[in-house]
């Protein structure tokens, strides 16, 4: 529609007068500009309507689950949080890790076999240790995880916000 | 053109007379050509058709009907979608039970429900045949090129509606179905986690994912797909209807033959939509379109499948690293799609069935490498190749992505050039056989995903799953 360019020349050029083809043509341009712009807001509204949506009903509540006293979790267990979509995870040393339950490969909630101790995901058989780390692909990276916080001996996990990472590390451990 | 009576008989008669002379300009029922050359002129919807066409692209097995086809299976999509409107509500809460009691105490809602779930299946399935069947007869050359695009278009716009439908209901299917295919959108570098954001609505699918997809489902895809449709139309009338049929060969010669569309092609048409309305009736009556338990974010399903349509995708996943097989073969085809009607071809190609005689020789052969080749690579790839242990040293992106691509696009190149240089082909037979053998290999991935894929997604015999 706005590439359409037949309109202009036949508007400006066969009245042979001078001074008005380039007015014309000026008009013209001035009118399609406007179109343009009109169809950019419209794209740009709609852009605004389809932008996610934060803070809504979801969102407000309970940003920090509260997990329970330290010594609730056994060494070498894994929790799940339904609530929070989490899962906490002490392992031999005593540290805690809060894991998202969502598989990194596509977004698949996976389950903890407690037999094998592993995550292994139903949707595409990846597998992860109790640390998150992947065990089998085609898990691009580690399970996502959750800040923990330990307060007078209260295990604390901010799910507000999933936390990527590239593989597992020490720092990561959360000790009591 | 104008029927002179008309004029003349608007003033009398009775009132009931007067009102229908005033809706009927012209007649209703036809005695002569003249009367339906007028009807095809001054009817709206008709006048997209063309009033005349070449005889021989009458013949059935050279269209097979799957333009028209695609038409009717829209029709009963759109009269069974705004009944289903009334009754669903697109809430994660409500959607599951709304379609229950949909089932259980709308009059024939289940006959309602099935025949807009067979019918999206159906549409799917024939327009993908149309595109073959266009592509086959080389129905994409100049002056039909821009129409192969709008065709492009519109199987976007069926693609898109499919699988904005398929979430709708809201069980484990769906909601597992739409949490892959939009996890794979997350593989698209640097605007992926942004983009799957502003299709889920959120950083997780919930009230407004559905939301998105309602409107995008009833109210945006249906107006592109009514708008396009019309185009599409109108540009085969333009194009003097399709593309004409040929033996391998033969050279047409002078104007051909033409007939008038009315009764010609309109009442084959009609002959096609009524078989193919009873067919969907029947098999919707008997086949009841799926339903699984409520949706559970807590728990996927195992296996958990994209739909049918997006699983050839789905298993180039278990071959290629996200990148490639969400973002770089999924563009590079789309890419040889719109491209295909403006290469350079040398000689006329249109209306031959797979363009020439050695043109079917090779698509037959590239049909048989594609058969042998692809689930080779598939068995290979899940029990013997293991990148991650033979190339440790490499990035995932570049030993399960780049590397395999490369390797498979060496291949192609590969067969294209021998065909080109050893059979002598033309490029227009070598470019249709590179085109079969990636058509052929895409089936055999979606069927491997739908029959032979198990539990945890390992292969399996289709009687095991």
């Amino acid at each position: 529609m706005m590439s359409e360019r037949r309109p202009e020349s036949e508007i400006g050029e066969p009245d042979g007068a001078a001074g008005t083809p380039s007015r014309r043509s000026f008009l013209w341009k001035i009118w399609l500009g406007l179109g343009g712009l009109a169809l950019l807001e419209y794209v740009w509204l709609a852009a605004d309507f389809l932008r996610p949506r934060r803070g809504g009903a979801a969102e407000d509540a309970e940003s920090i689950i509260v997990a329970g006293p330290v010594e609730r979790f056994d060494l070498g267990s894994v929790t799940a949080f339904p609530a929070g979509k989490f899962y906490l995870a002490r392992l031999g040393n005593g540290g805690f890790l809060a894991l998202s339950r969502e598989c990194t490969h596509l977004g698949c909630t996976v389950p903890w076999i407690g037999d094998e101790a592993r995550f292994v995901c139903p949707c595409h058989s990846s597998a992860y240790d109790i640390r998150g780390d992947v065990l089998d692909p085609p898990a691009p990276r580690p399970l996502d995880s959750y800040a923990v916080r330990i307060e007078n001996g209260i295990v604390k996990v901010d799910v507000s916000r999933p936390l990527k990472r590239r593989s597992f590390e020490y720092a990561q451990v959360v000790l009591p | 053109m104008s029927v002179s009576e008309s004029g003349q008989a608007d003033g009398r008669g009775g009132l009931a007379r007067r009102f229908w002379r005033s809706v009927f300009r012209g007649p209703v029922y036809p005695r002569d050509d003249r009367e339906r050359k007028w009807i095809v002129v001054n009817n709206l919807i008709l006048h997209f058709r063309p009033l005349r066409l070449p005889a021989r692209t009458l013949k059935y097995t050279h269209t097979f009907g799957l333009g028209g086809m695609s038409l009717v299976l829209f029709l009963l999509l759109a009269a069974t979608g705004i009944l289903l409107m009334f009754v669903y509500e697109p809430s994660p809460e409500r959607a599951y039970y709304s379609i229950l009691a949909l089932e259980n105490e709308v009059f024939f809602g289940k006959l309602v429900r099935n025949i807009h779930h067979w019918s999206a299946n159906f549409l799917i399935a024939v327009v993908f045949l149309h595109l073959l069947r266009v592509y086959f007869t080389g129905g994409y050359h100049a002056p039909r090129q821009f129409n192969w695009l709008i065709g492009l278009a519109l199987l976007l716009c069926v693609l898109v509606s499919n699988f904005t439908g398929y979430l709708l209901p809201w069980d484990q299917l769906s909601y597992w179905a739409i949490t892959i295919c939009t996890g794979m959108i997350g593989y698209v570098p640097l605007i992926g986690d942004w983009l799957q954001g502003v299709i889920r609505g959120g950083p997780e699918i919930g009230s407004a994912t559905l939301i998105n997809f309602y409107t995008f489902h009833t109210t945006v895809v249906p107006v592109l797909l009514i708008v396009l449709m019309a185009w599409h139309f109108w540009r085969v009338r333009k194009a003097h209807g399709v593309v004409i049929p040929r033996a391998p060969g033969e050279q047409l010669e002078g104007k051909p033959e033409s007939v008038l569309a009315l009764p010609n092609l309109l009442m084959r048409e009609f002959a096609v939509a009524l078989a193919l309305v009873a067919f969907v009736m029947a098999f919707s009556v008997f086949v009841n379109a799926p339903l699984d338990e409520a949706a559970n974010p807590g728990m996927s399903p195992n296996p958990a499948k994209a739909p049918w349509y997006f699983v050839g995708f789905q298993e180039l996943l278990f071959h290629f690293h996200g990148l490639f097989a969400v973002v770089v073969i999924p563009l590079l085809v789309a890419a040889t799609l719109v491209l295909l009607p403006y290469l350079r071809y040398d000689g006329p190609a249109e209306g031959v069935w797979f363009a020439s005689r050695k043109g079917r020789r090779l698509g037959a052969a590239a049909a048989a490498i594609a058969l042998v080749v692809t689930p080779l690579w598939v068995v290979l790839d899940e029990y013997w190749i293991d990148y991650a242990a033979w190339l440790s040293s490499l990035p995932p992106e570049v030993r399960e992505g780049a590397l395999p691509f490369v390797v498979l696009l060496a291949a192609l190149v590969g067969v294209y050039m021998v065909i080109k240089r050893r059979f002598e082909a033309s490029r227009g037979e070598a470019i249709q056989a590179a085109f079969i053998l990636l058509v052929v290999a895409f089936a055999i991935l979606t069927v491997t995903g739908v029959w032979f894929r198990g539990a945890g997604m390992a292969l399996a015999w289709p009687w095991n799953l």
